[in-house]
């Protein structure tokens, strides 16, 4: 890792590698996170699996600060995140600047999260025009643009409320995508939807993977996880019990626990 | 002896099924709802007819008085103190709205003691206090605090009789306001917040961009409560002598006598300018409601 004493600007556009080193997070007594290791390489796309309330959706806030860490350092594309680093030292950064470093990693929630009084195309141009300063008609442009690849180009003038959840949740992807992200973090994007719904999620972020994104995923859709993911992590209180390529981790488990839950959710 | 104790055959009456479509809804009769009806119907009647008919109202009186020029820059000294009081007690309220909501204790503590104070002494009292402004600090300056100062006013010429009044209502107005605000703020749902942040949206831009137009559609209709009572409230100012609405009607009956026609006429002139009020909210309201369902 390097010794980076200022924080680095890496292009936008371009894809993003994920260094978490023994990252500790605490809920008052609740040890929620024990010690996390994990790289993910640029352009790879890790699933994250494990039983409820091992941590996952924790560790993907820790990656974009959401979640402020008690121990341990997590740097996207070399770069700490949250923190600037001095000798020895590390210096919390300013709200600003931590609000800059999101700009770069994409986030979309289980519950969407859309702002619901602003039409579909404000939404997605928000972001970049105040956090990016892009001027508004180019910003508009990208965002039709999007909205096009995620299937909904006819909706940009719909309120979030006017649409199901499935297409909902393509807005957020939408959203999340304006930035240009390195990095996109998605939390059980599918977990609040209709079955019949889930499918054109999938799919969307099918597409985002072939485009060569690093993604962290944390989902329950075992079948999204092997055909998609290159390596695929187990959480289990707090710890990752085993990672490894989708073959391995889902059809010969080494670990109990892993066989435990995947015979549960298969 | 056998106890056989068949139930009496009933009489078997056989309806010929009629199909569903063919079946007439009769209604429940609420025969107790037309005699309240009537009563209430009697007693408006009655009071209308009153309203006519009694001499003691004065109508004449009414119409000469209502649109007079006393009576109109009364109003529009009403409506100023309204709105003034309104924009600075509003203004004041958001930051100490924020300021209740800040990580930092100290400012919290200050938010709390302020929506304390002010929420605690009534109006009225305050607002003799800010009438005798001049009586507690003869000078007001300005310069470093507990050092030398650059300026210096006269507090009587500073604080005028119509600014000490609107200073009172504001900053009485300010601590419901504040709570009013920090209800709206806190509705708004956290995930909202977590969106934004993780957009990396500058901070103030989330408040005025994502919080604040989500947080008025609870904030609108209290506000516009408090608004209404603050605009009702300013005849309390007329213990100040300022020629606001019922002051300046007082005045008038005080000399002529007349006092149910012209309380009548400050009755109308606060109904009305109520009403125009709710007609504002309603719009303001459809305007914050975009992309909602309710
Ligand atoms: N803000 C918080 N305050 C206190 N405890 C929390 C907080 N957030 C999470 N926790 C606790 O931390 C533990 C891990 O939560 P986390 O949401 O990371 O689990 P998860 O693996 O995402 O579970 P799920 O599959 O149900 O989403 C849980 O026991 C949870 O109750
Ligand atoms: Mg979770």
């Amino acid at each position: 890792m390097s010794s980076a004493t200022t924080v680095e600007k890496t292009p936008a556009g371009t894809t993003a590698k994920v260094e978490i080193r023994a990252v500790h997070k605490n809920f008052g007594p609740l040890h929620v996170l024990r010690g996390i290791d994990l790289d993910v390489r640029a352009g790879e796309v890790t699933v994250v699996l494990g039983p409820s309330g091992s941590g996952k959706s924790t560790l993907l806030r820790t990656i974009n600060h959401l979640e402020k860490v008690d121990g341990g350092t997590v740097s996207v594309d070399g770069v700490l995140v949250g923190y600037r680093r001095s000798g020895n030292k590390l210096y919390e950064l300013r709200e600003r600047e931590i609000l800059k470093q999101r700009t770069r990693i994409g986030f979309v929630f289980q519950n969407f999260h859309l702002f619901p009084h602003l039409t579909v195309l404000e939404n997605v141009v928000e972001a970049p025009v105040s956090a990016l300063k892009r001027p508004r008609k180019e910003a508009e442009a990208a965002a039709r643009r999007l909205l096009e690849r995620v299937g909904l180009a006819d909706k940009a003038e719909s309120y979030p409320k006017q649409l199901s959840g499935g297409q909902q949740q393509r807005v957020a992807i939408a959203r999340a995508l304006a930035l240009e992200p390195g990095l996109l973090l998605f939390d059980e994007p599918t977990s609040a939807l209709d079955p019949e719904l889930v499918g054109e999620v999938l799919d969307v972020i099918k597409d985002l993977a072939a485009t060569g994104t690093t993604m962290i995923v944390v989902t329950h859709e075992i079948g999204f996880a092997r055909e998609v993911a290159d390596t695929v992590v187990f959480m289990d209180e707090g710890r990752i019990v085993e990672q490894g390529p989708p073959a391995d981790v889902l059809d010969s488990p080494r670990h109990e626990r892993t066989r435990a839950f995947l015979s549960k959710v298969l | 002896m056998a106890l056989t104790s068949d139930p009496p055959a009933a009489p078997l009456t056989k309806e010929p099924a009629a199909p569903a479509t063919d079946l007439v809804v009769v209604p429940v009769r609420h025969p107790w709802r037309w005699v309240a009806v009537a009563a209430t119907a009697v007693l408006l009647v009655q009071f209308a007819h009153g309203l006519v008919t009694n001499p003691g109202w004065e109508w004449d009186v009414f119409a000469a008085f209502f649109t007079t020029e006393t009576v109109l820059k009364a109003v529009w000294v009403t409506l100023q103190l309204t709105f003034h009081g309104t924009a600075l007690g509003f203004a004041i309220g958001i930051v100490v709205a924020f300021m209740r909501l800040s990580a930092n204790p100290f400012l919290r503590s200050v938010a709390f003691g302020y929506i304390w104070a002010f929420r605690s002494i009534p109006l009225i009292v305050q607002l003799l206090f800010w009438f005798n402004l001049a009586y507690l600090y003869k000078e007001l300056s300005v310069g470093i605090p507990f050092g030398p100062s650059f300026f210096s006013f006269d507090t009587m010429g500073l604080v005028g009789e119509m600014s000490a009044a609107v200073l009172g209502l504001a900053l009485h107005q300010a601590a419901y306001a504040a709570e009013i605000v920090r209800g709206g703020v806190l509705a708004v749902d956290e995930g909202q917040l977590e969106a934004a942040a993780s957009l990396g949206i500058p901070k103030l831009r989330q408040v005025r961009r994502i919080v604040l137009p989500q947080a008025m559609r609870s904030i609108l209709p209290n506000a516009a409560n408090e608004v209404i009572s603050l605009f009702k409230g300013t005849s309390i100012v007329s213990v100040m002598a300022i020629g606001e609405l019922f002051y300046q009607v007082q005045v008038v009956y005080g000399r002529n006598g007349r006092v149910v026609p012209l309380l009548m006429v400050a009755t109308a002139w606060y109904i009305l300018l109520t009403t125009a009020l709710s007609v504002v909210q309603h719009y303001v309201e459809r305007h914050y409601a975009k992309g909602s369902t309710r």
